[in-house]
């Protein structure tokens, strides 16, 4: 909505992004928060916040239903939200760009529809072993109804697929893949960067590869849309699902990006108002894309508010905020291995802003309740990837994610505290 | 003469009053983890895991029958993987070991907020104190309602 705030574009300033977050502000334990846990949930900038309340304070009213005014103009910044989604990912059409209540919402709606549209007993669906849960259970459940199999892409010991390529000096993708696909396989559907290791995935290849083969292909974002500028016309995907709490946006809205045509092929996937044409008892006829997957009042002011957090990124700069974190990320790894015991999981050569590490004789629960009580928020525990957490032999991991608004004073006092810590501890 | 369960939580109360930091709280805690009545090795099962904790907690509970001289009452052993859920059971431990099953039941849980440890109650918290709470006294409940015979 508003575009008041200076864009910064050259020198990276992190004063200037801290002063944009309220919350950064706040004491935990009468400390100063150093919230290092983004990757669970970002913290907002007072332009996303904003954006929500002007809209309940100013236009609120139902979309695409009402002829009044405030439902005109609920319907237009919803729409307009739309088009800057669209814009950003490089989608053909803003009608490829489906409302949902987040990543796992998404992955649901892609899981159920395609699945009902594609799968028959027999085939096969390709994952990865460092997928989340919500990128695992909802093609399990599609598996089920189906009599169709799951594939696992296995994981290396630095955190990346094993695609069983001999090594060599060539593309590090190669032939191999030819294993990971059968002629029965039907949909891949893999994460774009992990929420664990924070390695950043060669999806680009996978789904050259899987689409040579008509497989079809669905990517688990959410941990890409923070830090990544995502082209899915580049990236080839036919589905892309993120949600907005992971970028600076507002909790309970996400998108789902399909390619119209088999949006149009596939069957709604959830009923009532909004998506239907005409309603019968004998029966329904579905609206035009994208309300055909849009059932119900959508969240209007989520919408806004991931609308202007994309907007915001966009004026600041996401590469130059990646940079930043990447800057972190390498003080981090560096400091945090001088700990004795202290081993990092999720090596990878390309990561984001993300360090899992275990250090030995010491449970991450007691950890985080430790680095808590210094005020440092991480996260603790399997972090939804349960099968990655067994791949290497750890029950959980200690987390922390950076943002922009992080600074090397706070990993400085993470690496202090983690220190501390152990001390306690052993 | 052993204290009451309610004098033991004042105890408890008294004994982290002395603490005015964080980071003494939790040595403390830490410390009164290594005095926990382990749990047997063949007591670690399945059953005897505490859902809902991010750590892995397991209790078992056993009923020592009534005598001529005293009611019956509930034997406690526990163990977890992490130092500070330990401590917590620990402590848990230290009020209602070897409490009636109706001492178990009617006692009151405020003493682990006077105690500073307030944030370790909230059901939300992966640490599962509740569930620890509620596990404590679905055995109280048993053997106050069953047979009063080992469990
Ligand atoms: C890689 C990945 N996929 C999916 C999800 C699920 O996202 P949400 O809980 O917003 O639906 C997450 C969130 O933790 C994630 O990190």
């Amino acid at each position: 909505m508003s575009t008041t705030s200076s864009p910064v574009k050259s020198a990276y300033h992190v004063e200037e992004f801290r002063a944009q977050f309220p919350i950064l502000k706040e004491l935990v334990h009468g400390k100063p928060l150093v919230y290092f846990d983004n990757a669970a949930t970002s913290q907002k900038p007072r332009r996303v916040i904003k954006a929500e309340s002007t809209y309940y304070a100013t236009i609120n009213a139902n979309v695409h239903r009402g002829v009044h005014t405030l439902s005109t103009k609920a319907t237009e910044a919803q729409e307009a939200a739309r088009e800057t989604i669209r814009k950003h990912i490089n989608a053909k059409h803003a009608h490829e760009i489906i409302f949902t209540s987040g990543t796992t919402a998404s992955i649901n709606l892609a899981a159920t529809s395609l699945g009902q549209l594609l799968l028959e007993k027999g085939d096969e669906v390709v994952i990865s072993g460092m997928e989340h849960h919500s990128n695992i259970v909802p093609w399990q459940l599609a598996c089920e109804r189906h009599g169709a199999t799951l594939k696992v892409i296995p994981i290396t010991e630095s955190g990346e697929w094993d695609l069983g390529e001999t090594p060599g000096p060539s593309t590090p993708l190669r032939e191999a893949r030819s294993e990971v696909f059968t002629e029965k396989t039907r949909i891949l559907a893999i994460s774009h960067v992990s929420n664990t290791l924070g390695t950043i995935n060669p999806v680009k290849e996978l789904i050259a590869q899987a689409k040579k083969q008509g497989i079809i292909t669905v990517v688990d974002g959410a941990q890409a849309i923070p830090h990544l500028k995502v082209d899915v016309q580049d990236l080839g995907c036919d589905f892309y699902a993120f949600s907005g709490h992971k970028a600076y946006g507002p909790t309970g809205i996400g998108v789902l990006y399909g390619r119209e045509e088999l949006l149009e092929k596939m069957p709604p996937w959830q009923g009532g108002g909004e998506m239907i044409d005409q309603v019968n008892f004998e029966k329904s006829t579905w609206a035009k894309l994208p309300f055909k997957f849009e059932a119900g009042t959508p969240n209007i002011a989520g919408i806004i508010g991931l609308g202007e957090a994309i907007s915001w990124m966009n004026d600041y700069d996401l590469d130059a905020m990646a940079a930043h974190e990447l800057t972190l990320l390498a003080r981090a790894t560096k400091e945090l291995l001088t700990i004795d015991g202290l081993r990092i999981i999720g090596t990878a050569k390309e990561k984001v802003g993300v360090i899992s590490f275990v250090i030995e004789g010491v449970h991450h629960y007691d950890l985080g309740t430790l680095l808590d009580q210094q005020g440092i928020a991480v996260r603790t525990g399997h972090h939804c990837t349960q099968p990655l957490m067994d791949r290497f032999g750890v029950s959980g991991t200690t987390r922390a994610s950076f943002a922009c608004f992080n600074t090397m004073a706070e990993v400085d006092a993470l690496v202090a505290a983690t220190k501390k810590a152990v001390k306690m501890l052993r | 003469m052993t204290a009451t369960l309610a004098q033991t939580q004042q105890d408890l109360v008294d004994e982290f009053a002395m603490f005015t930091d964080w980071q003494d709280r939790y040595e403390h805690l830490i410390e009164l983890g290594k005095d926990l009545p382990l749990i047997t090795p063949e007591n670690k099962t399945e059953e005897n895991l505490v859902r809902g904790c991010q750590s892995r907690v397991w209790l078992s509970a056993e009923y020592r029958a009534s005598t001529s001289l005293s009611e019956g009452t509930v034997h406690f052993t526990a163990d977890s993987d992490a130092m500070i859920t330990k401590g917590i059971v620990a402590l848990l431990v230290r009020v209602y070991n070897d409490r009636t099953p109706q001492e178990i039941l009617g006692a009151s849980t405020e003493f682990i907020d006077r105690i500073g440890l307030r944030e370790h109650l909230s059901p939300n918290r992966a640490n599962g104190l509740s569930a620890m709470l509620d596990q404590m006294k679905r055995y109280a409940l048993a053997f106050s309602a069953g047979s009063h015979e080992e469990a």
